[in-house]
């Protein structure tokens, strides 16, 4: 038995490794791809410089202390306005959630305002706060709200009845059935509205970077285009995307650790074991 | 039963209770306001009427409307086509799927000044920002869909020797539409988000446009009312989006909710 559990997982360990090759593979044919298009000409350099080139400028920032301060800047914008709408997002559901006179007052409010683009709030923000981080915050908190309020609104609603009903003949106060009941339902739930509401909230806020000029990343973007600087701005969209990456994987691997005792998890992890 | 179907009336009350509310609040509050920011509700709506009921409203918001519908149609139409090959071979997953997820995390508005690059500052640009933008949601959730299409369903469809067109007419296309459908409407926020600040970004013409020159001129009450109409958009383009796919995904809502019940 021992013998044919190693060779099985030795057998995983080669798949998945294999899968990882491939990967590397497509992401080394896409910087190469990236390298050979502006060289052969089909685009122009002025406009996509190689890929090497990309990468001299992007070490190049990274020894100056400009490049530093745009990525906290974003960093610090964007986390500020993501805890923000999580608390809020988490306070409001809750409180809405748990009462059905509230759920069934405030759901046209709420199907109303949730497609508002945030964006429409740009001037607005721009005459009270110009491109202080201020600005950026309204906008990441409006576009990143909705998502947890509305999983939460969900998560709330899909407590089991009998588990309910059964905390309250065992006498538990409201906390206790916030804390023990409703809690454990919406976390799912809650989960997926987070993991949402970050790839939001750093999409607001490279777009009041770009759009206002509040300071970070997207600034920097917009002012090395106009003054020419090619390659410079390429190095600041890897960057971008970079952050992206880390903000998307962050977000699933907080999601699978907060619900590690949930069934989905526990069955995801029961199939790749298997 | 009366109490699960409240009566039409009621139900309308409920519905129409806490929006009247917050509006009467505004009107209220804002009455006598001597805020050059927050002008009386009454103000922008007088605003609204003239700037908006007329004909020249339509030359600013056309212009936006139409760049957003060729990008957007655009993203989903290559978007699917693109990703049903993708999800429905491994081995073309395994390469593309980090490539995929890196494009995809990048943030959409830097597209903005890169296409500037390219295409300058006409419509071209804004229509290919709002395609970029919007495709990598569509695409990689339409490889998620494929690659999930049920297993027993695509046996029999190959013992039946069904192949081709009408495999991927009436066996992936449909598995594959609920999740491709989560993709379209995270791209239909991108796409708005896109449309607007490639227009305040740059151009003549258009509702991101219009918008910036009534805050750079200070004109209040227009600006409130450009706000107002933007919102409008969004709340239009979400109700036809979900139109559209109740009108298409009705099967599948149906079969979850019997599935649910029984």
């Amino acid at each position: 038995m021992p013998v044919t559990q190693a060779t099985r997982v030795r057998a995983r360990l080669t798949a998945r490794t294999f899968i990882w090759l491939q990967g590397l593979a497509g992401l080394v044919g896409f910087a190469m791809l990236l390298e050979i298009v502006p060289r052969i000409g089909i685009v122009s350099p002025d406009y996509l410089p190689p890929f090497s080139a990309i990468m001299v400028a992007l070490f190049k920032e990274m020894t100056t202390a400009e490049f530093w301060t745009a990525l906290s800047d974003t960093l610090e914008a964007w986390a500020i306005g993501f805890v923000i709408s999580v608390v809020a997002g988490v306070a409001i559901g809750l409180a809405i959630g748990s009462s059905h006179l509230l759920r069934s007052l405030t759901h046209s409010t709420i199907e109303f305002l949730r497609p508002i683009p945030s964006v429409a709030l740009i001037p607005l923000a721009v005459l009270l706060f110009g491109s202080q981080i201020q600005s950026t915050l309204v906008l990441v908190v409006y576009a990143s709200f909705w998502p947890v309020l509305i999983q939460v609104l969900y998560g709330v609603q899909d407590v089991d009845p009998v588990a309910r009903e059964t905390a309250r003949s065992y006498g538990l106060g409201t906390w206790a059935q916030i804390r023990y009941v409703t809690w454990p339902t919406t976390l799912p739930y809650l989960m997926t509205g987070i993991r949402l509401a970050a790839a939001v909230a750093l999409i607001l806020a490279i777009t009041s970077e770009v759009a206002i000029d509040t300071q970070g990343l997207g600034k920097e973007i917009s002012d090395t285009e106009s003054g020419g600087a090619v390659a410079i701005m390429y190095a600041y969209v890897i960057v971008a995307g970079i952050i992206g990456v880390i903000v998307n994987l962050g977000a699933r691997a907080l999601e699978r650790r907060v619900l590690a005792w949930h069934p989905s998890v526990r069955l995801d992890a029961a199939e790749a074991g298997a | 039963m009366k109490d699960l179907m409240p009566s039409l009336p009621r139900r309308l009350a409920v519905t129409l209770a806490l929006p009247v509310t917050l509006i009467a609040a505004w009107w209220i509050t804002s009455a006598d306001s001597q805020s050059f920011y927050f002008p009386p509700l009454q103000t922008i709506l007088q605003t609204f009427g003239r700037l908006w009921f007329s004909p020249h409203a339509l030359s600013d918001v056309g212009p936006s409307l139409w760049r957003f519908s060729v990008g957007y149609l655009a993203a989903a139409f290559l978007g699917i086509v693109i990703g049903i090959p993708v999800g429905a071979s491994r081995n073309l997953r395994n390469v593309l799927e980090p490539v995929l997820e890196f494009l995809r995390a990048i943030p959409p508005p830097v597209l903005v000044p890169v296409l500037i690059l390219f295409t300058g500052l006409g419509n071209e640009m804004k229509a290919l920002v709002i395609l970029f933008g919007c495709i990598w949601p569509v695409l990689l959730n339409t490889v998620a869909g494929v690659r999930a299409l049920d297993e027993i369903l695509g046996e029999t469809v190959r013992s039946y020797r069904i192949g081709g067109l009408s495999r991927l007419w009436h066996f992936v296309l449909p598995g594959a539409s609920p999740q491709i459908f989560t993709g379209l409407r995270q791209s239909l926020s991108i796409g708005i988000i896109l449309m607007v600040i490639s227009e305040m970004f740059a151009a003549r013409d258009g509702i991101g446009f219009v918008l910036v020159q009534y805050q750079r001129t200070f004109a209040i009450p227009e600006m409130w009312s450009g706000i107002i109409v933007l919102g409008i958009i969004g709340i239009v383009l979400s109700l036809i989006f979900r139109a559209i796919e109740a009108w298409l995904l009705g099967w599948y809502h149906g079969l979850r909710q019997s599935q649910r019940a029984g």
